[in-house]
């Protein structure tokens, strides 16, 4: 199963806190030199899945009840905090949504960013120095050695979160699991760090996990995409196939509410009901009660999530061929 | 769909924030615009473009430094505190976070009364009439008013804040990023919404967002925004469909379209200059990638006037713009 080019896998995982189940059964793996996209409304599991790879779950009260995750041959689920130590920060890299808070505010950009290289490379630190002002400017924050002397609070946002990435690459990481990392940005700067973090992605053949809600990002910036809801992955495919042939009802309603693709003055679709909370779930299909192809078997069944390169969790999928889609591939 | 005579009229209106160290911050810059009746102005720009303060400000729920505000024909700014006070029954604001404009202690038949509470307006039983009236107007069940706002979801909550909004039936309504903060799923469901009854109750608004694809859907015009300054203003599609101003242009590319792969997008270079430090002459000047020689010493000189470049079919449709590159009609 465990490819030559697969770099990250996880088989069935499921994460729960206490009695209430969190991820249900989330297979995904990632090639090399890959982007995956993870999609989903939020409290839908892109994070927690996240967090999971990086062996980061808050436990208690979350707990992995079963299921397994490899990376690069290593086994996260069995590793020793030691190991896990090793590698993240190193081999995994990650940055998160808000710059305002995930930098520590009496610390210098410098010190930060040198952390892990000092932690990790065993450098001295006029190394480290002159690598992080490398980084820096990589990164676009210039001059550097300016801004090494700074602390995150004399940065604006989005020099904040070039900070962050240039922590996370420090290392050249196989895998960078970035988790929302413009949405707190402006458009424009949003922009600039998705042409930056593309950028990197090609010079050091890493390897992203990039979770966003933003359905334009991830047609843009990722090969594969999976969509996520209520804890599960409904559907998994290439990025266009996903957007020009969704097979998932939920996927087919969350494209057709996108406000950018809907004319002006029509009434935009919209899905009826909310999400169900995970305490709530019942044994059918998670989707069932708001999609409009349901029937009595998918309120009683989980339907499984099909094992081809088209992935899709339901019982009764859209089929390809019967759907006027109104995306182009121009 | 609108008629001539405009609800609001707002000119030369600055607002300053003097900081502790001595800097002043003039985040609202001579903004002069205008609203007709029944019309939506959507206000578009990236955080501290001023948009939020210039929606507050025309509610002088903080005090503008100067300028003029005209609403139905009076000058809200020769208004003392409770004639101010009277006036807001008629111009109402909703906020980006429904979960912090919501008061968790009170039910939300309590929130929705409030209005006519410090309004001082309708008997117990007119109230509670129509708190069940707005409730089916904005898609909640009529239990709802026995529940704390925590019990709903973001979505729900947002439904509440509107109603609160409308309880009073106001002419004119601010909604400051009211979508902003929700799902997508939710977000058009709420689109919808606001569309709906601003067009059952004619209401004009100004709905103020830093997405420029609900704009698209909400607007009849669009003013766009940068370092307090309006840039460009006009209709929906003559400024959304052939941007002018090189800042719209690339706010108009940055957004990721969702039917198309990647394509050629304008990237800026740069961010928003500190606003307590704007550079001189055009603000946009830092950033701009349409400055040529020709142009180059009015733009690092002087600040572009806002002046027409192209007449609408109504005085009001009139397309502005605030560039050196282009000549004034």
């Amino acid at each position: 199963m465990f490819g030559e080019n697969t770099l990250l896998e996880v088989e069935q995982l499921h994460v729960s806190a206490g009695p209430v189940p969190l991820l249900r059964n989330v297979s995904l793996h990632i090639n090399r030199g890959e982007i995956l996209g993870l999609v989903g409304e939020s409290g839908s599991g892109k994070s927690l899945t996240a967090l999971s790879v990086m062996g980061l779950l808050e436990s208690p009260p979350m707990d992995t009840t079963s299921g397994r995750i490899h990376f690069n041959g290593l086994d996260i689920l069995k590793a020793t905090d030691a190991t896990l130590e090793a590698i993240r920060g190193n081999e995994v890299a990650m940055i998160f949504q808000e710059p305002m808070t995930s930098l520590n505010p009496v610390f210098t950009i410098g010190d930060q960013v040198m952390e892990a290289l000092l932690l990790h490379k065993k450098i001295d630190k006029p190394a480290a120095i002159s690598e992080a002002s490398q980084l820096m400017e990589r990164v676009g924050i210039m001059p550097a050695e300016l801004a090494l002397a700074r602390y995150p609070h004399q940065l604006s946002g989005g020099q904040r979160q070039r900070v962050m990435i240039a922590m996370a690459i420090a290392c050249k990481p196989g895998l960078l699991i970035a988790d929302e990392p413009t949405t707190a940005l402006d458009v424009t700067v949003q922009a600039q760090i998705l042409e930056l973090l593309h950028e990197l992605r090609r010079e050091n053949a890493m390897s992203m996990l990039l979770i966003a809600h933003d359905l334009g990002v991830v047609r843009h910036y990722c090969d594969r995409v999976a969509v996520m809801y209520c804890g599960q992955i409904v559907e998994l495919a290439t990025s266009d196939a996903l957007f020009m042939q969704p097979r998932h009802p939920y996927t087919l309603a969350l494209l057709n509410t996108i406000p950018a693709l809907n004319p002006r003055g029509v009434e935009l679709p919209s899905i009826a009901g909310h999400v169900p909370s995970p305490e709530s779930l019942t044994q059918g299909c998670a989707f069932a009660p708001r999609c409009d192809r349901a029937t009595a078997r998918c309120s009683s069944e989980e339907p499984p999530l099909s094992c081809d390169a088209h992935a899709v969790r339901c019982w009764h999928p859209i089929d390809a061929s019967a759907l006027d889609r109104k995306i182009r591939n121009d | 769909m609108t008629d001539a005579a405009p609800l609001l009229k707002v000119k030369h209106l600055s607002k300053d924030y003097h900081g502790v160290d001595g800097n002043v911050v003039r985040a609202v810059n001579n903004v002069s615009l205008s609203i007709a009746n029944g019309e939506v102005l959507g206000i578009v720009g990236e955080s501290g473009c001023g948009k939020s303060s210039l929606g507050r400000s025309i509610l002088r729920l903080i005090e503008p430094t100067e300028g003029v505000i005209e609403f139905a024909g009076r000058d809200l700014m020769m208004l003392n505190r409770s004639e101010m006070k009277s006036v807001r029954q008629d111009m109402q604001i909703i906020f980006q976070d429904p979960y912090g404009s919501l008061n968790p202690r009170h039910r939300v038949g309590g929130i929705l009364a409030e209005p006519f509470k410090v309004h001082r307006v309708g008997n117990k039983a007119d109230q509670r009439q129509r708190v069940i009236e707005i409730l089916d107007l904005v898609g909640l069940p009529a239990d709802a008013s026995t529940r704390y706002a925590h019990e709903f979801s973001g979505g729900q909550r947002q439904r509440i804040a509107i109603a609160r909004a409308l309880v009073l039936n106001p002419k004119f309504l601010i909604a400051d990023e009211a979508v902003s903060a929700l799902d997508v799923s939710i977000q058009s469901q709420i689109i919808n919404l606001l569309n709906g009854l601003q067009k059952r109750l004619s209401i004009t608004m100004l709905f103020i967002s830093h997405d420029l694809s609900v704009i698209r859907h909400v607007c009849d015009r669009i003013a766009v925004m940068y370092l307090g300054r309006i840039v460009e203003t006009g209709t929906i599609s003559d400024v959304l469909d052939s941007p002018q101003h090189p800042y719209t242009q690339a706010l108009v590319s940055a957004v990721p379209n969702p039917a198309k792969r990647r394509e050629q997008r304008i990237i800026l270079q740069g961010e928003l200059p500190n606003p307590a430090n704007p550079p001189p002459g055009c603000h946009f000047n830092t950033r701009c990638s349409g400055m040529n020689s020709t142009v180059q010493e009015q733009c690092l000189m002087h600040a572009p006037q806002l002046v027409k470049r192209q007449a609408g079919t109504q005085s009001h449709h009139t397309r502005q713009l605030a560039c050196h590159l282009y000549a004034p009609l």
